[in-house]
Protein backbone atom coordinates (compact mmCIF):
# COMPACT_ATOMS: atom_id res chain seq x y z
CA UNK A 1 0.00 0.00 0.00
CA UNK A 2 1.57 3.23 -0.81
CA UNK A 3 1.53 6.34 1.84
CA UNK A 4 -1.06 8.39 -0.20
CA UNK A 5 -3.07 5.57 -0.65
CA UNK A 6 -3.45 4.80 3.12
CA UNK A 7 -3.91 8.11 3.92
CA UNK A 8 -6.77 8.06 2.00
CA UNK A 9 -7.97 4.60 2.83
CA UNK A 10 -9.76 5.16 6.25
CA UNK A 11 -11.65 8.15 5.60
CA UNK A 12 -12.93 6.52 2.14
CA UNK A 13 -14.13 3.95 4.22
CA UNK A 14 -16.13 5.78 7.11
CA UNK A 15 -17.87 7.39 4.42
CA UNK A 16 -18.64 4.25 2.55
CA UNK A 17 -19.54 3.12 6.02
CA UNK A 18 -22.08 5.90 7.03
CA UNK A 19 -23.64 5.70 3.18
CA UNK A 20 -24.36 2.12 3.85
CA UNK A 21 -26.27 2.65 7.23
CA UNK A 22 -28.39 5.99 5.69
CA UNK A 23 -28.88 3.47 2.40
CA UNK A 24 -30.39 0.34 4.26
CA UNK A 25 -32.27 2.96 6.54
CA UNK A 26 -33.76 4.71 3.66
CA UNK A 27 -34.93 1.58 1.91
CA UNK A 28 -35.91 -0.44 4.87
CA UNK A 29 -38.67 2.50 5.33
CA UNK A 30 -38.95 2.41 1.45
CA UNK A 31 -39.99 -0.88 1.59
CA UNK A 32 -41.86 -0.68 4.43
CA UNK A 33 -39.81 -2.80 6.66
CA UNK A 34 -39.61 -0.22 9.31
CA UNK A 35 -42.74 1.37 10.39
CA UNK A 36 -42.63 5.28 9.02
CA UNK A 37 -44.15 6.47 12.35
CA UNK A 38 -40.90 4.57 14.61
CA UNK A 39 -38.45 6.25 12.51
CA UNK A 40 -38.14 9.45 10.44
CA UNK A 41 -36.53 8.59 6.78
CA UNK A 42 -33.32 10.01 6.13
CA UNK A 43 -34.82 11.47 2.98
CA UNK A 44 -37.21 13.36 5.45
CA UNK A 45 -34.35 15.02 7.41
CA UNK A 46 -33.72 17.93 5.46
CA UNK A 47 -36.74 19.30 5.33
CA UNK A 48 -37.25 19.37 8.73
CA UNK A 49 -33.81 20.82 9.32
CA UNK A 50 -34.41 23.70 6.71
CA UNK A 51 -37.99 24.60 8.71
CA UNK A 52 -36.13 23.93 11.95
CA UNK A 53 -33.50 26.34 10.57
CA UNK A 54 -35.98 29.28 8.89
CA UNK A 55 -38.05 29.50 12.14
CA UNK A 56 -34.57 30.27 13.98
CA UNK A 57 -34.97 27.18 16.57
CA UNK A 58 -32.20 25.39 15.15
CA UNK A 59 -29.94 28.53 16.03
CA UNK A 60 -31.18 29.51 19.32
CA UNK A 61 -31.01 25.68 20.75
CA UNK A 62 -27.13 25.21 19.34
CA UNK A 63 -26.10 29.20 20.77
CA UNK A 64 -28.04 27.61 24.42
CA UNK A 65 -26.69 24.51 24.32
CA UNK A 66 -22.92 25.91 23.48
CA UNK A 67 -23.36 27.91 26.43
CA UNK A 68 -24.07 25.78 28.87
CA UNK A 69 -21.18 23.40 27.07
CA UNK A 70 -18.55 25.74 26.85
CA UNK A 71 -19.31 27.02 31.12
CA UNK A 72 -19.48 23.67 32.00
CA UNK A 73 -16.24 22.50 30.49
CA UNK A 74 -14.55 25.47 31.37
CA UNK A 75 -15.74 25.31 35.47
CA UNK A 76 -15.38 21.67 35.18
CA UNK A 77 -12.35 21.01 33.72
CA UNK A 78 -10.14 23.87 35.31
CA UNK A 79 -11.29 22.70 39.11
CA UNK A 80 -11.24 18.76 38.10
CA UNK A 81 -7.34 19.71 36.58
CA UNK A 82 -6.10 21.92 39.77
CA UNK A 83 -7.44 19.74 41.90
CA UNK A 84 -5.95 16.42 40.45
CA UNK A 85 -2.48 18.07 39.47
CA UNK A 86 -2.59 19.76 43.85
CA UNK A 87 -3.66 16.13 44.52
CA UNK A 88 -1.03 14.39 43.05
CA UNK A 89 1.65 16.75 43.78
CA UNK A 90 1.00 16.77 47.11
CA UNK A 91 0.37 14.63 49.54
CA UNK A 92 -0.63 15.66 52.67
CA UNK A 93 -3.77 17.33 50.43
CA UNK A 94 -3.80 13.79 48.44
CA UNK A 95 -3.92 12.40 52.08
CA UNK A 96 -6.99 14.92 53.52
CA UNK A 97 -8.81 14.75 50.25
CA UNK A 98 -8.75 10.38 49.50
CA UNK A 99 -12.12 10.45 51.99
CA UNK A 100 -13.98 13.22 50.70
CA UNK A 101 -12.94 11.60 46.46
CA UNK A 102 -14.24 8.39 47.91
CA UNK A 103 -17.45 9.62 49.04
CA UNK A 104 -18.29 11.87 46.05
CA UNK A 105 -16.72 10.19 43.25
CA UNK A 106 -18.98 7.44 42.39
CA UNK A 107 -22.20 9.75 42.39
CA UNK A 108 -22.69 10.75 38.72
CA UNK A 109 -23.04 14.65 37.73
CA UNK A 110 -26.53 13.62 36.72
CA UNK A 111 -27.51 12.68 40.58
CA UNK A 112 -27.09 16.29 41.09
CA UNK A 113 -30.31 17.28 38.89
CA UNK A 114 -32.37 17.67 42.05
CA UNK A 115 -29.89 20.24 43.72
CA UNK A 116 -29.24 22.06 40.28
CA UNK A 117 -32.44 22.83 40.12
CA UNK A 118 -33.18 23.82 43.64
CA UNK A 119 -29.71 25.69 43.94
CA UNK A 120 -29.57 27.14 40.54
CA UNK A 121 -33.31 26.73 38.66
CA UNK A 122 -33.68 25.78 35.66
CA UNK A 123 -31.54 27.87 33.84
CA UNK A 124 -28.20 28.37 32.59
CA UNK A 125 -26.58 28.01 35.82
CA UNK A 126 -28.18 24.32 37.11
CA UNK A 127 -27.38 23.12 33.24
CA UNK A 128 -23.82 24.23 33.90
CA UNK A 129 -23.20 22.88 37.52
CA UNK A 130 -24.37 19.41 36.13
CA UNK A 131 -21.97 19.61 32.85
CA UNK A 132 -19.19 21.15 35.44
CA UNK A 133 -19.64 18.21 37.48
CA UNK A 134 -19.63 15.52 34.86
CA UNK A 135 -16.23 16.67 33.71
CA UNK A 136 -14.70 17.89 36.88
CA UNK A 137 -13.56 13.62 37.89
CA UNK A 138 -12.59 13.06 34.61
CA UNK A 139 -10.01 15.95 34.59
CA UNK A 140 -9.37 14.95 38.35
CA UNK A 141 -8.07 11.47 37.55
CA UNK A 142 -6.52 12.20 34.62
CA UNK A 143 -4.30 14.88 36.42
CA UNK A 144 -4.01 12.79 39.15
CA UNK A 145 -3.06 10.00 37.27
CA UNK A 146 -0.20 11.61 34.92
CA UNK A 147 1.23 13.38 37.98
CA UNK A 148 1.49 9.86 39.70
CA UNK A 149 3.03 8.60 36.95
CA UNK A 150 5.67 10.94 36.56
CA UNK A 151 9.65 9.36 36.62
CA UNK A 152 10.53 10.69 39.87
CA UNK A 153 14.36 10.66 38.54
CA UNK A 154 13.14 13.89 36.75
CA UNK A 155 12.47 15.77 40.33
CA UNK A 156 16.61 14.91 40.87
CA UNK A 157 17.53 16.25 37.67
CA UNK A 158 15.61 19.48 38.01
CA UNK A 159 16.92 19.77 41.64
CA UNK A 160 20.42 18.92 40.88
CA UNK A 161 19.84 22.14 38.03
CA UNK A 162 18.87 24.56 40.50
CA UNK A 163 15.09 23.63 39.94
CA UNK A 164 14.35 22.84 43.94
CA UNK A 165 11.27 24.06 45.26
CA UNK A 166 7.99 23.13 45.24
CA UNK A 167 6.69 26.17 42.71
CA UNK A 168 9.89 25.50 40.26
CA UNK A 169 8.90 21.67 40.04
CA UNK A 170 5.48 22.55 39.21
CA UNK A 171 7.39 24.65 36.72
CA UNK A 172 10.06 22.75 35.12
CA UNK A 173 8.51 19.02 35.36
CA UNK A 174 5.10 18.34 36.92
CA UNK A 175 3.03 20.74 34.59
CA UNK A 176 4.70 19.83 31.39
CA UNK A 177 5.64 15.87 32.12
CA UNK A 178 1.65 15.56 33.01
CA UNK A 179 0.68 17.68 30.12
CA UNK A 180 0.10 14.67 27.55
CA UNK A 181 -2.69 12.97 30.44
CA UNK A 182 -4.00 16.01 31.33
CA UNK A 183 -4.74 16.73 27.73
CA UNK A 184 -6.05 13.38 27.17
CA UNK A 185 -8.85 13.95 30.02
CA UNK A 186 -9.43 17.20 28.69
CA UNK A 187 -10.37 15.17 25.24
CA UNK A 188 -12.58 13.15 26.95
CA UNK A 189 -14.58 15.57 28.68
CA UNK A 190 -14.83 17.17 25.86
CA UNK A 191 -17.51 14.20 24.48
CA UNK A 192 -18.64 13.52 28.22
CA UNK A 193 -20.02 17.30 28.44
CA UNK A 194 -22.11 16.83 25.06
CA UNK A 195 -23.76 14.01 26.57
CA UNK A 196 -24.18 15.77 30.18
CA UNK A 197 -25.55 19.17 27.88
CA UNK A 198 -28.26 17.09 26.55
CA UNK A 199 -29.18 14.69 29.78
CA UNK A 200 -29.20 18.46 31.54
CA UNK A 201 -31.39 19.73 29.38
CA UNK A 202 -33.98 16.79 29.27
CA UNK A 203 -35.13 18.33 32.58
CA UNK A 204 -36.63 21.98 31.11
CA UNK A 205 -33.48 24.16 30.92
CA UNK A 206 -34.07 25.28 26.69
CA UNK A 207 -30.95 24.37 24.40
CA UNK A 208 -30.71 21.22 22.19
CA UNK A 209 -31.64 19.16 24.85
CA UNK A 210 -34.80 20.36 25.53
CA UNK A 211 -35.79 20.91 21.80
CA UNK A 212 -35.48 17.36 20.98
CA UNK A 213 -37.72 16.41 24.45
CA UNK A 214 -40.30 18.63 22.89
CA UNK A 215 -40.33 17.39 19.64
CA UNK A 216 -40.31 13.80 20.90
CA UNK A 217 -43.44 14.46 22.65
CA UNK A 218 -45.23 15.86 19.13
CA UNK A 219 -43.97 12.82 17.42
CA UNK A 220 -41.48 14.85 15.60
CA UNK A 221 -38.84 12.11 15.19
CA UNK A 222 -37.21 13.64 12.28
CA UNK A 223 -37.30 16.37 14.45
CA UNK A 224 -35.53 14.05 16.99
CA UNK A 225 -32.97 13.05 14.58
CA UNK A 226 -31.81 15.98 13.37
CA UNK A 227 -30.84 17.68 16.46
CA UNK A 228 -28.84 13.47 17.27
CA UNK A 229 -26.82 14.88 14.28
CA UNK A 230 -26.57 18.30 15.11
CA UNK A 231 -24.60 16.83 18.52
CA UNK A 232 -22.52 14.48 16.40
CA UNK A 233 -21.70 17.15 14.40
CA UNK A 234 -20.77 19.77 16.96
CA UNK A 235 -18.79 17.23 18.78
CA UNK A 236 -16.72 16.20 15.51
CA UNK A 237 -16.04 20.03 15.56
CA UNK A 238 -14.65 20.65 18.98
CA UNK A 239 -13.01 17.58 19.21
CA UNK A 240 -11.14 18.90 15.55
CA UNK A 241 -10.33 21.75 17.05
CA UNK A 242 -9.03 20.53 20.20
CA UNK A 243 -6.35 17.85 18.15
CA UNK A 244 -5.28 21.07 16.48
CA UNK A 245 -4.71 22.63 19.62
CA UNK A 246 -3.30 19.76 21.12
CA UNK A 247 -0.31 18.93 18.31
CA UNK A 248 0.74 22.47 18.80
CA UNK A 249 1.19 21.66 22.60
CA UNK A 250 2.54 18.33 22.57
CA UNK A 251 4.74 18.40 19.74
CA UNK A 252 7.77 16.62 21.79
CA UNK A 253 5.51 13.04 21.21
CA UNK A 254 5.46 12.89 18.10
CA UNK B 1 37.17 -1.37 59.54
CA UNK B 2 37.95 2.59 59.27
CA UNK B 3 41.46 1.23 57.35
CA UNK B 4 42.06 2.90 53.97
CA UNK B 5 44.62 1.20 51.68
CA UNK B 6 46.27 4.38 50.22
CA UNK B 7 49.47 4.40 47.60
CA UNK B 8 50.06 7.97 48.71
CA UNK B 9 47.46 9.85 46.53
CA UNK B 10 48.05 12.18 48.54
CA UNK B 11 51.39 13.54 46.87
CA UNK B 12 49.58 13.47 43.32
CA UNK B 13 46.92 15.38 44.96
CA UNK B 14 48.48 18.17 47.56
CA UNK B 15 49.40 20.45 44.46
CA UNK B 16 45.67 21.73 43.99
CA UNK B 17 42.92 23.05 46.37
CA UNK B 18 40.33 21.39 47.59
CA UNK B 19 37.37 21.24 46.12
CA UNK B 20 35.02 19.29 48.00
CA UNK B 21 36.02 17.73 51.58
CA UNK B 22 33.76 14.91 53.37
CA UNK B 23 34.19 14.30 57.00
CA UNK B 24 32.90 11.37 58.71
CA UNK B 25 30.45 10.83 56.58
CA UNK B 26 27.18 8.70 57.61
CA UNK B 27 23.44 7.57 56.07
CA UNK B 28 21.11 6.05 57.72
CA UNK B 29 17.29 5.77 56.37
CA UNK B 30 16.48 4.45 60.02
CA UNK B 31 17.68 6.78 62.94
CA UNK B 32 21.12 5.27 62.92
CA UNK B 33 19.84 1.62 63.73
CA UNK B 34 21.65 0.26 60.20
CA UNK B 35 24.09 2.23 58.43
CA UNK B 36 24.27 2.40 54.45
CA UNK B 37 27.41 4.76 54.44
CA UNK B 38 29.62 5.30 57.50
CA UNK B 39 32.86 7.21 58.58
CA UNK B 40 33.19 8.32 54.69
CA UNK B 41 36.67 10.84 54.51
CA UNK B 42 37.15 12.19 51.49
CA UNK B 43 39.26 15.17 50.03
CA UNK B 44 38.75 16.05 46.06
CA UNK B 45 41.34 18.36 44.83
CA UNK B 46 41.08 20.36 41.32
CA UNK B 47 41.70 18.79 38.60
CA UNK B 48 41.86 15.47 39.90
CA UNK B 49 39.68 12.81 38.16
CA UNK B 50 38.15 10.42 40.39
CA UNK B 51 36.62 7.16 40.22
CA UNK B 52 34.32 6.22 42.92
CA UNK B 53 34.62 2.09 42.46
CA UNK B 54 32.53 -0.63 44.12
CA UNK B 55 30.05 -3.83 43.97
CA UNK B 56 26.62 -3.04 42.42
CA UNK B 57 24.27 -1.43 45.30
CA UNK B 58 27.10 -0.55 47.55
CA UNK B 59 26.18 2.69 48.29
CA UNK B 60 28.21 4.65 45.24
CA UNK B 61 25.55 6.63 43.53
CA UNK B 62 23.60 7.38 47.03
CA UNK B 63 27.57 9.00 47.78
CA UNK B 64 26.96 11.00 45.09
CA UNK B 65 23.76 12.16 46.39
CA UNK B 66 25.04 13.30 49.36
CA UNK B 67 28.05 15.50 47.83
CA UNK B 68 25.05 16.85 45.05
CA UNK B 69 23.33 17.44 48.53
CA UNK B 70 20.10 15.93 46.77
CA UNK B 71 19.91 13.92 50.29
CA UNK B 72 21.15 15.28 53.39
CA UNK B 73 23.61 13.00 55.49
CA UNK B 74 22.69 11.93 58.97
CA UNK B 75 26.08 12.55 60.19
CA UNK B 76 29.28 14.43 59.28
CA UNK B 77 29.49 17.43 56.66
CA UNK B 78 30.13 17.93 53.22
CA UNK B 79 31.93 21.07 52.26
CA UNK B 80 32.03 22.37 48.87
CA UNK B 81 34.37 25.10 47.61
CA UNK B 82 33.47 26.29 44.96
CA UNK B 83 34.98 29.12 43.12
CA UNK B 84 34.16 32.59 42.60
CA UNK B 85 33.07 32.73 39.21
CA UNK B 86 30.06 34.25 38.03
CA UNK B 87 27.21 32.41 36.89
CA UNK B 88 28.20 28.81 37.17
CA UNK B 89 27.11 25.68 39.82
CA UNK B 90 29.38 24.66 42.32
CA UNK B 91 28.61 20.75 41.15
CA UNK B 92 26.76 19.14 38.52
CA UNK B 93 25.42 15.73 37.26
CA UNK B 94 25.57 13.44 34.86
CA UNK B 95 22.72 10.89 35.22
CA UNK B 96 22.47 7.17 34.71
CA UNK B 97 20.30 7.08 31.62
CA UNK B 98 20.78 10.85 30.93
CA UNK B 99 17.23 11.56 32.26
CA UNK B 100 16.42 14.10 29.72
CA UNK B 101 13.08 15.73 29.99
CA UNK B 102 10.92 14.40 26.75
CA UNK B 103 8.96 17.94 26.50
CA UNK B 104 12.24 20.07 25.95
CA UNK B 105 14.47 20.00 22.89
CA UNK B 106 18.19 19.21 23.39
CA UNK B 107 18.78 22.84 23.49
CA UNK B 108 16.61 23.66 25.82
CA UNK B 109 17.18 20.59 28.07
CA UNK B 110 20.94 21.53 28.45
CA UNK B 111 19.43 25.44 29.52
CA UNK B 112 18.33 23.41 32.20
CA UNK B 113 21.15 24.58 34.53
CA UNK B 114 21.36 28.15 33.24
CA UNK B 115 17.93 29.17 33.84
CA UNK B 116 18.06 31.18 37.23
CA UNK B 117 22.01 32.05 36.83
CA UNK B 118 20.79 35.08 35.68
CA UNK B 119 21.61 34.89 31.90
CA UNK B 120 20.16 36.59 29.34
CA UNK B 121 18.18 34.30 26.86
CA UNK B 122 21.05 35.06 24.35
CA UNK B 123 23.87 34.01 26.71
CA UNK B 124 21.99 30.26 27.61
CA UNK B 125 21.25 30.12 24.01
CA UNK B 126 25.50 30.60 23.64
CA UNK B 127 26.02 28.78 26.22
CA UNK B 128 23.96 26.15 25.32
CA UNK B 129 25.44 25.66 22.18
CA UNK B 130 29.34 25.70 23.07
CA UNK B 131 28.17 22.78 25.22
CA UNK B 132 26.60 21.03 22.58
CA UNK B 133 29.27 21.60 20.10
CA UNK B 134 32.13 20.24 22.60
CA UNK B 135 30.05 16.45 22.60
CA UNK B 136 29.46 16.83 19.05
CA UNK B 137 26.07 17.49 18.87
CA UNK B 138 25.95 20.99 17.43
CA UNK B 139 23.92 20.35 14.67
CA UNK B 140 20.93 18.51 16.78
CA UNK B 141 19.69 21.22 18.94
CA UNK B 142 16.41 21.50 17.71
CA UNK B 143 16.06 17.52 17.63
CA UNK B 144 12.98 15.93 20.62
CA UNK B 145 15.12 13.39 22.78
CA UNK B 146 13.50 10.76 21.50
CA UNK B 147 14.68 11.45 18.39
CA UNK B 148 18.27 10.93 19.48
CA UNK B 149 20.49 7.42 20.09
CA UNK B 150 21.47 6.29 23.55
CA UNK B 151 24.78 7.57 23.36
CA UNK B 152 23.62 10.73 21.62
CA UNK B 153 21.22 11.11 25.00
CA UNK B 154 24.33 10.36 26.97
CA UNK B 155 26.26 12.81 25.22
CA UNK B 156 23.59 15.77 25.90
CA UNK B 157 23.62 14.38 29.15
CA UNK B 158 27.07 15.72 29.67
CA UNK B 159 26.10 19.21 27.49
CA UNK B 160 23.66 19.67 30.17
CA UNK B 161 26.19 19.58 33.27
CA UNK B 162 29.46 20.71 31.51
CA UNK B 163 27.77 24.46 30.60
CA UNK B 164 26.91 25.26 33.89
CA UNK B 165 31.23 25.19 34.90
CA UNK B 166 30.80 23.40 37.42
CA UNK B 167 33.82 22.88 40.14
CA UNK B 168 33.12 18.96 40.40
CA UNK B 169 31.68 17.10 38.12
CA UNK B 170 30.09 14.13 39.25
CA UNK B 171 28.95 11.01 36.84
CA UNK B 172 26.65 8.15 37.87
CA UNK B 173 27.50 4.99 35.88
CA UNK B 174 26.94 7.74 33.08
CA UNK B 175 27.85 4.74 30.33
CA UNK B 176 26.81 1.64 31.91
CA UNK B 177 23.85 1.33 29.69
CA UNK B 178 25.04 1.79 26.76
CA UNK B 179 26.97 -1.25 24.22
CA UNK B 180 30.86 -1.44 23.90
CA UNK B 181 31.68 0.34 21.39
CA UNK B 182 29.74 3.58 21.90
CA UNK B 183 31.19 3.41 25.80
CA UNK B 184 34.49 3.47 24.22
CA UNK B 185 33.75 6.34 22.36
CA UNK B 186 32.21 8.18 25.37
CA UNK B 187 34.99 7.18 27.49
CA UNK B 188 37.85 8.90 25.14
CA UNK B 189 36.04 11.99 24.11
CA UNK B 190 35.33 12.33 27.80
CA UNK B 191 39.07 12.17 28.62
CA UNK B 192 39.83 14.49 25.84
CA UNK B 193 37.29 17.32 27.33
CA UNK B 194 38.62 16.74 30.95
CA UNK B 195 42.00 17.27 29.16
CA UNK B 196 40.66 20.41 27.72
CA UNK B 197 39.06 22.25 30.71
CA UNK B 198 40.92 20.85 33.43
CA UNK B 199 37.90 20.35 35.23
CA UNK B 200 36.83 17.70 38.49
CA UNK B 201 35.34 14.61 37.95
CA UNK B 202 33.91 12.26 40.13
CA UNK B 203 32.93 9.23 38.37
CA UNK B 204 30.71 6.37 39.61
CA UNK B 205 31.53 3.04 38.23
CA UNK B 206 31.30 -0.82 38.93
CA UNK B 207 33.52 -1.70 36.14
CA UNK B 208 37.15 -1.97 37.67
CA UNK B 209 38.36 -1.72 33.46
CA UNK B 210 36.35 1.77 33.73
CA UNK B 211 38.10 2.91 36.04
CA UNK B 212 41.29 2.19 35.29
CA UNK B 213 40.31 3.95 31.72
CA UNK B 214 39.59 6.75 33.01
CA UNK B 215 40.77 7.77 36.33
CA UNK B 216 43.58 9.29 37.94
CA UNK B 217 42.79 8.20 41.08
CA UNK B 218 40.69 5.37 42.11
CA UNK B 219 38.82 4.92 45.26
CA UNK B 220 37.03 1.82 46.53
CA UNK B 221 33.96 1.96 48.58
CA UNK B 222 32.95 -1.17 49.57
CA UNK B 223 31.01 -3.08 53.08
CA UNK B 224 27.86 -3.14 54.71
CA UNK B 225 27.52 0.16 56.32
CA UNK B 226 29.80 1.17 53.30
CA UNK B 227 33.03 2.97 53.88
CA UNK B 228 36.64 3.82 51.56
CA UNK B 229 39.04 0.55 51.71
CA UNK B 230 41.91 1.73 49.60
CA UNK B 231 42.57 4.79 47.84
CA UNK B 232 44.73 4.06 44.55
CA UNK B 233 46.75 6.93 42.32
CA UNK B 234 46.62 5.14 39.18
CA UNK B 235 49.60 7.28 37.68
CA UNK B 236 50.02 9.41 34.56
CA UNK B 237 49.22 9.26 30.93
CA UNK B 238 49.93 7.50 29.01
CA UNK B 239 49.73 4.60 31.00
CA UNK B 240 50.00 1.23 29.93
CA UNK B 241 47.15 -0.43 32.06
CA UNK B 242 48.96 -4.34 31.22
CA UNK B 243 52.25 -3.59 32.55
CA UNK B 244 53.14 -5.33 35.81
CA UNK B 245 52.66 -2.92 38.30
CA UNK B 246 49.33 -1.64 36.78
CA UNK B 247 48.26 -5.42 37.08
CA UNK B 248 48.75 -6.44 40.83
CA UNK B 249 47.05 -3.06 41.27
CA UNK B 250 44.14 -3.83 39.55
CA UNK B 251 43.88 -7.50 40.89
CA UNK B 252 44.49 -5.40 44.59
CA UNK B 253 41.39 -3.19 43.73
CA UNK B 254 39.46 -6.40 42.54
CA UNK B 255 40.05 -8.23 46.12
CA UNK B 256 39.20 -4.96 47.57
CA UNK B 257 35.93 -4.77 45.68
CA UNK B 258 35.41 -8.35 46.58
CA UNK B 259 35.57 -7.85 50.03
CA UNK B 260 38.09 -10.52 49.77
CA UNK B 261 40.75 -8.43 51.50
CA UNK B 262 40.81 -6.48 54.70
CA UNK B 263 42.42 -3.53 53.90
CA UNK B 264 44.07 -3.23 57.74
CA UNK B 265 45.61 -6.79 57.54
CA UNK B 266 47.97 -5.72 55.33
CA UNK B 267 50.47 -2.95 56.26
CA UNK B 268 52.09 -2.81 52.46
CA UNK B 269 51.03 0.03 50.78
CA UNK B 270 51.59 0.41 47.13
CA UNK B 271 54.10 2.70 46.01
CA UNK B 272 53.87 5.00 43.22
CA UNK B 273 57.18 4.12 41.76
CA UNK B 274 56.05 0.56 41.14
CA UNK B 275 53.77 1.43 39.06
Amino acid sequence: MTPIRSIWIRPLLGALGLIVLFGTWETSIRLGWVPSGLLPAPSSLGPAWLEEVRSGAWIQAIRDSLTHYMMGLVIGSVLGMLTGLLCGAVPLLDGLLSGVVRVLRPIPGLAWVPFAILWFGLDTAGATFVIAISVFWINFYAAYGAVQAIDPDLYEVAASFGHGGFRARLRTVIIPASAPGVLAGLRTGLGQAWMSVVAAELFGVPGIGARMMQASSLLATDLVVVYMLTMALLYALTDTAFMLVRKRLLGWQG
Amino acid sequence: MNTVVTDKAEMVASTGDVVVRLENIGLSHDHGRTFILRHVDLEIRRGEFVAVLGPSGVGKSTLLRVIMGLIRPSEGTVSLHPSPTAAHRPAAMVFQDAKLMPWRSVRRNVELGLEGLGLTRLQRHERAMAALDLVGLADMADRWPRQLSGGQRQRVGVARALTVEPDLLLMDEPFGALDAITRGALQDELLRIHARRQGTVLFVTHDLDEALVLADRIIILEGHPAGLRGDFAVGARPRDNTAPGMRAMAERMRRLIAGEEDPGADAAYWQASEI
